[in-house]
């Protein structure tokens, strides 16, 4: 199946030399949940504009559903949805005004019974006479939410949809996020937070400096992660790992005084026990033991850091 | 063409001019009361006749110009920039919308805007002075070109500025010196042969006396050429709001 969104070569230079986005490539499946992770500064609001058509790309190409972001930008941006970073709403304006002011915008036909029903979904129902001021930060983020869904898009983008919000409102966004991905809407959300990502994506990029250093699948990640070392530290060196444990993912420092076994905590026997028994039975003696694991945060900082 | 969304801005932009009713329409009628309490009977009763025609009616036409040129500018730079301000216009950037659809909402509402207000000035005179409109439909034509092009200077205006400050400037030091040298409270008949000829290069001095026509069937100069000058301001206008989306000057990086 071909992706829904496709970005090929995308380069964002500005006037002043600086290059927010150095040829990136990136394709997203039809349904599925992508976070992409990033430091402040990495570029992420910047590729997220440039699909979406608020920035205009220095070279290379976007399509959506097929349609080129820049030649059909109409039938593009039809499958587009946007939930901005900054809560940006007019404050005068009600509730559903407002919404029902972005389904016009993209050419759908008022339907207030289709406008009320999204506010219910967002539990923004009993607000939707309000006035925009007169609600909670919570509140106004999913009004946004609320005006990108107003024109039934394929695609949703939510720019950083849980900065500053509290860790309640954080789950509730996190519930609406399910709800809009077992409806059949892609998502596309960008974050600091690495637990964000674990908790609802479907795979995760990490993105820095203008670069997307890797896209992979959060349940591969996950199995990395899941992977946990057992250190071993003998009070003689031995020159080889035994025969007898063979059978053990374990490898010998160079000094010979150090194995260290890998094992997934998420298996259903770690080994741990009968290796102890075989070590003893081949007669090495243990001096110390420690365990690691590394997390997602690990390997982000990793990557972050070999790049800079 | 995305209609929906012509008619969406349109009818968003003429709620914030209801939600404002009394003070858009207030201030207007006061102030236009205050001119011809002003020079209608306190200076004007010490003047005859402007060709052929009383003061107090003469002036009549130039203040109706005078607040939809500045009415029409300031609505739509305010319309405009208010988005720009608050970043709402994020959503004007993503939507499947091109230029002229953003333009018809915004330069539609500002002028209709201004031209209820023109109207309102109209019919206030009437409770000053006797007035006769020779030419009914060109007079609206006139005004609804005036509040038009105006509209779209101040879509400009609004696109350019920077700050608050910035959007008051240009009507505070362009075009209200252009409105009153251009012949509001005066014919340019009036003028030394020199101050005539400098004023031919103010292109209000076309519109103030087309409009005046269409009143009073004299004008300062001919006809067709302030129908030009409207079209010619008009075309001027597009042209650099196209150049603007198409640059993405000031609005998308």
């Amino acid at each position: 199946m071909s992706p829904i969104v496709s970005v090929k070569n995308l380069r964002k230079s500005y006037a002043g030399g600086f290059e927010a986005l150095k040829s990136v490539n990136l394709d997203i499946e039809e349904g599925e949940i992508l976070a992409l992770l990033g430091p402040n500064g990495a570029g992420k609001t910047t590729l997220i504009s440039t699909i979406c058509g608020i920035t205009v790309p220095t070279s290379g190409t976007v399509t959506v559903g097929g349609h080129d972001t820049q030649t059909a930008f109409r039938a593009a941006r039809n499958l587009i949805g946007l939930v901005p970073q900054e809560i940006n709403l007019e404050p005068f304006e009600t509730v559903m005004n407002t919404v029902s002011f972005s389904r016009g915008l993209f050419g759908k036909k008022k339907d207030d019974a289709f406008v009320e029903d999204i506010l219910r979904k967002l539990s923004l129902h009993d607000k939707k006479d309000n006035k925009i001021m007169m609600l909670s930060g919570g509140m106004k983020r999913r009004v946004l939410i609320a005006k990108a869904l107003s024109h039934e898009p394929k695609v949703l983008f939510l720019d950083e949809p849980t900065a500053g919000v509290d860790v309640e409102l954080r789950k509730d966004m996190w519930d609406v996020v399910a709800d809009l991905k077992a409806s059949g809407v892609t998502i596309i959300l960008t974050t600091h937070y690495i637990e964000e990502a674990e908790a609802i994506a479907d795979r995760v990029g990490v993105i820095n400096k203008g670069e997307i250093l890797l896209v992979q699948d959060k349940s591969d990640l996950m199995r990395q992660l899941g992977q946990k070392q057992l250190k071993i530290e003998l009070n003689e060196a031995t020159s080889r790992i035994p025969d007898a444990l063979s059978a053990y993912d374990l490898s010998l420092s160079d000094d010979g005084l150090m194995l260290t076994y890998s094992y997934d905590t998420k298996a259903e026997r770690t080994g741990i026990t009968t290796l102890l028994n075989e070590l003893q039975a081949a007669g090495l003696q243990l001096k110390d033991l420690q365990t690691a694991q590394s997390s997602l945060e690990d390997i982000f900082v990793g990557l972050v850091k070999e790049k800079a | 063409m995305n209609f929906n969304a012509i008619w969406t801005i349109y009818i968003f932009e003429m709620r914030r001019f209801f939600r404002t009713m009394t003070q858009s329409l207030v201030s207007p009628v006061l102030s236009t009361s205050l001119y011809f309490v002003v020079f209608g009977a306190a200076i004007g009763s010490r003047i005859d006749e402007v060709e052929g025609v009383s003061y107090g009616a003469f002036i009549v036409p130039g203040l109706i110009m005078l607040s939809v040129m500045t009415q029409a500018t300031s609505n739509a730079s305010f319309g405009i920039y208010f988005p720009k301000f608050i970043g709402t216009i994020y959503e004007l950037l993503s939507a499947p919308v091109n230029f002229l659809e953003v333009v018809a909402g915004y330069v539609g509402a500002a002028a209709t805007k201004a031209l209820f207000i023109g109207l309102v000035i109209l019919v206030t005179a009437f409770f000053f002075v006797d007035i006769e409109i020779a030419h009914p439909i060109a007079m609206l034509a006139f005004l609804v070109l005036t509040c038009v092009s105006f509209a779209l200077l101040g879509f400009i205006i609004g696109i350019w500025a920077g700050n608050f400050e910035q959007l008051q400037l240009i009507p505070l030091l362009v075009i209200t010196p252009l409105v009153f040298l251009g012949g509001s409270f005066y014919s340019i008949s009036m003028l030394p042969p020199v101050w005539q000829a400098i004023t031919l290069f103010n292109p209000v001095v076309y519109l103030i006396s087309g409009f005046r026509w269409s009143f009073f069937g004299t004008a300062d100069v001919g006809i067709g050429l302030s129908l030009f000058a409207i079209a010619f301001f008009t075309a001027l206008c597009i042209g650099f709001i196209w150049w603007i989306f198409k640059t993405g000057w000031r609005i998308r990086q």
